[in-house]
C-alpha cells in the first residue's frame, strides 16, 4: 500500500526515541519516563500517548486489536483501528486472543491476556498525586524519595465524604513495591489484572509526554486501608446479552421509568460468550478489520 | 554575644553557629549564633526586613545557609548535622521530629481537603494505614486544639481565620514534634481571637514539652509565650536573654526603641 507515510506513520527516529523511553519504563516499573512525544493527526485526549507506543512497538506481522471502553465497535477504536490499517498495513482483529498488540483505552480484556502479548493503554493524567498535590516538582520529589503518604489523604477524603473509598477508576496502585501509579482511568475491577500478568503493559500520556510501564510478572498492590481494604466493583445482575455474570458490567437505563439492564463492556468477550451458549448455530463474527 | 544562663544543664535541642545566609544584595543574615534549649519557647523578634523570617526559614532547612553550622539533637540524643542530611532526611525530620506554621493557613493547609485529612495528612504519612485509627487521633487532636470535632469532615476553607491557624497547629503536633517553627502565628487576628490562641499556644507547648522558635513584630506576644528571646536588625542579633530582663530592662538603643514603642496593654 502506498500511503506516503512512513511504516506506522512516525519517522524511523521518533520510534526509536519512544523505544528508548520504553525501555527505561520498563526497566523501573511505575516510573513515569518523559518522552518527546509528537504531533499525531488527532487531538489530545484522544489517545495520541498510546497510538504513539503503538506506533513505535508495531511490527509488520503484529496482529492489532483496538477497544474503545472494552468496545470494539466505538469510535475511538475503529478509527484508531483504520488509521493502523492505513499507514502499517497490520493486520487487525477484534479477538482478544488472536492479536499481539492491544491498545485500550480504559478497559483490560475479560480474556486473560496471555505471555507474549503487550497492551497498550492511552493515558490521560499519568501523575497520579495530582489531585492533591498540583505542584510537579513536589509530586516529582515525593516520587523520589517514596513518599506516598499524601495518596491515602485522597482515599481519606473518600471514606470521610461517601463511607467507602468511592474512587472506582484510576485507582491508585504501587507498582513493584516502589512506584504509585496511575493505572489510567481503568475501572479498579480492572485493577486485579495488573497484579503479576503475564503480558507486558505500557501506558502512554500524549499530552504530558510520559510514558510508563508494568513488565510481566510484577506486583502490583491497589493502596488502601487495613479497615476499607481494597474491593473491586461487583453487579448484582448478569449480562443480558451473554449472561456473563464475573465481567465488567455496563449499566443500560431502558426506559424512562428507570428499569435498568447490564451487559457487558468487552464487546469481544460477550461475543464469545454468546458463541458457545449457541454453538450449533452458523458462525456468527463481527466484522474482522478492513475487508479490502 | 548570647548570654545563655538560661535554662538546666541539657545540651540544646537546636544549636547554628556563624549561619550566614545572602539575598545577593547585602540583606540576609550574617554570622549567626543561636540555641534552642527543649521545652523553651524562643521568640525572635524585630521590626520588617531584620531577617526574622530568613532566620527561621535557614534553622527549619526551607534555605540552605550559605555557610555556618546547624546540629540538631535528635530524640535519641545524638546530633544531626543538618546542612549535611540528605533531603530525603531533612523532609523526615519536617514531618516527624519538627512542625513549622505559617503565618498565612492556606500556605500549611491543603484547602481542598477536609480538615481531617489535613490534620491526618502526617500520620499517612508517617505509614498510619488504619482509617479507624487516623480519624480517633485526628478527632482527639482537633479537640486539644479546641477546635469541634464534630466539623472534622468541613473544608478548611470554611473555617475562620482563627480556627485555620489552628487545624495548622494540629496538623503539626499530631506526631508529636520536638521543635516547632511559628512565624508570627497570630498575625492577621483580630485581637481577642489572639489572645484565645495565645492562651492555647502557651498551654501546648507546656503539656507537650515543645521547644517553640516563634518569629514574630509582636513584642506583646514574646511577652506572654517566651521564655527567652532575641532581638534582631538589619540580619544580626543585637540583644538576646530572658523576655523579663529584655523587655524590663532592654540595653541596645533599638531595643529600648522597640519596647518603648510597645503600646501599653
Amino acid at each position: 500500500m502506498e500511503t506516503g507515510y512512513n511504516f506506522a506513520y512516525l519517522d524511523e527516529q521518533s520510534k526509536r526515541m519512544i523505544r528508548r523511553c520504553l525501555l527505561k519504563a520498563v526497566a523501573i516499573p511505575g516510573y513515569q519516563v518523559p518522552f518527546g512525544g509528537r504531533e499525531m493527526p488527532m487531538p489530545y485526549g484522544w489517545g495520541t500517548g498510546g497510538m504513539q507506543v503503538t506506533a513505535a512497538l508495531i511490527g509488520k506481522e503484529d496482529y492489532l486489536k483496538v477497544i474503545d471502553q472494552g468496545a470494539d465497535d466505538t469510535t475511538n477504536a475503529v478509527s484508531i483501528r483504520a488509521f493502523f490499517e492505513n499507514v502499517a498495513g497490520v493486520k487487525t482483529t477484534t479477538r482478544t486472543t488472536e492479536a499481539t498488540l492491544i491498545q485500550t483505552r480504559h478497559r483490560i480484556p475479560e480474556i486473560p491476556v496471555k505471555a507474549g502479548q503487550i497492551l497498550v493503554f492511552q493515558v490521560p493524567i499519568p501523575e497520579p498525586l495530582r489531585f492533591i498535590e498540583p505542584r510537579e516538582t513536589e509530586t516529582r520529589t515525593m516520587h523520589a524519595l517514596s513518599e506516598y503518604g499524601i495518596m491515602h489523604v485522597k482515599l481519606y477524603e473518600d471514606i470521610a465524604r461517601y463511607g467507602h473509598v468511592a474512587t472506582t477508576y484510576a485507582y491508585p496502585v504501587k507498582v513493584n513495591g516502589r512506584y504509585v501509579m496511575d493505572p489510567s482511568p481503568i475501572p479498579k475491577f480492572d485493577n486485579p489484572k495488573l497484579h503479576q500478568s503475564p503480558a507486558l503493559m505500557v501506558f502512554g500520556a500524549g499530552r504530558e509526554k510520559r510514558l510508563y510501564a508494568i513488565p510481566p510478572y510484577t506486583d502490583v498492590e491497589s493502596l488502601d486501608f487495613e479497615d476499607f481494604p481494597f474491593e473491586p466493583q461487583r453487579w448484582e445482575g448478569c449480562c443480558a446479552l451473554c449472561g456473563a455474570t464475573g465481567s465488567f458490567l455496563d449499566e443500560i437505563i431502558i426506559d424512562d421509568r428507570g428499569r435498568r439492564r447490564y451487559q457487558c463492556s468487552d464487546t469481544d468477550y460477550c461475543l464469545q460468550q454468546q458463541n458457545r451458549e449457541t454453538s450449533e448455530k452458523v458462525e456468527h463474527t463481527p466484522s474482522q478489520g478492513d475487508p479490502g | 554575644m548570647i548570654s545563655d544562663t538560661s535554662i538546666g544543664m541539657e545540651p540544646p535541642i537546636l544549636s547554628a553557629r556563624k549561619l550566614r545566609y545572602d539575598y545577593g544584595n547585602g540583606k540576609g543574615i550574617a554570622n549567626l549564633d543561636l540555641e534552642v534549649f527543649s521545652a523553651e519557647v524562643l521568640a525572635v523578634v524585630g521590626e520588617s526586613g531584620s531577617g526574622k523570617t530568613t532566620l527561621l526559614k535557614c534553622l527549619s532547612t526551607h534555605l540552605t545557609p550559605q555557610s555556618g553550622s546547624l546540629s540538631y539533637r535528635s530524640g535519641k540524643g545524638e546530633p544531626l548535622d543538618i546542612l549535611q542530611l540528605s533531603t530525603a532526611a531533612k523532609r523526615e525530620l519536617l514531618r516527624t521530629d519538627w512542625g513549622f506554621v505559617h503565618q498565612h493557613p492556606h500556605l500549611g493547609l491543603r484547602m481542598r481537603v477536609s480538615a481531617g485529612a489535613n490534620v491526618g495528612e502526617r500520620l499517612m504519612a508517617n505509614a498510619w494505614r488504619h482509617y479507624g485509627d487516623i480519624r480517633s487521633e485526628t478527632g482527639r487532636w482537633l479537640d486539644m486544639v479546641e477546635v469541634d470535632p464534630s466539623r472534622i469532615d468541613e473544608a478548611p476553607s470554611l473555617f475562620s481565620g482563627g480556627m485555620q491557624q489552628r487545624l495548622q497547629i494540629a496538623r503539626n503536633l499530631v506526631t508529636r514534634p520536638r521543635l516547632v517553627f511559628m512565624d508570627e502565628p497570630t498575625g492577621g487576628l483580630d485581637v481577642s481571637v489572639q489572645a484565645k490562641l495565645l492562651d492555647l499556644l502557651r498551654r501546648l507547648v507546656f503539656d507537650l514539652d515543645l521547644a517553640l522558635v516563634l518569629v514574630t513584630h509582636d513584642l506583646a506576644v514574646a511577652r506572654m509565650l517566651a521564655d527567652r528571646m532575641i532581638v534582631m536588625r538589619e540580619g544580626e542579633i543585637i540583644e538576646s536573654g530572658l523576655t523579663d530582663q529584655i523587655l524590663d530592662d532592654p540595653q541596645h538603643p533599638y531595643s529600648q526603641l522597640l519596647v518603648a514603642s510597645m503600646l501599653a496593654a
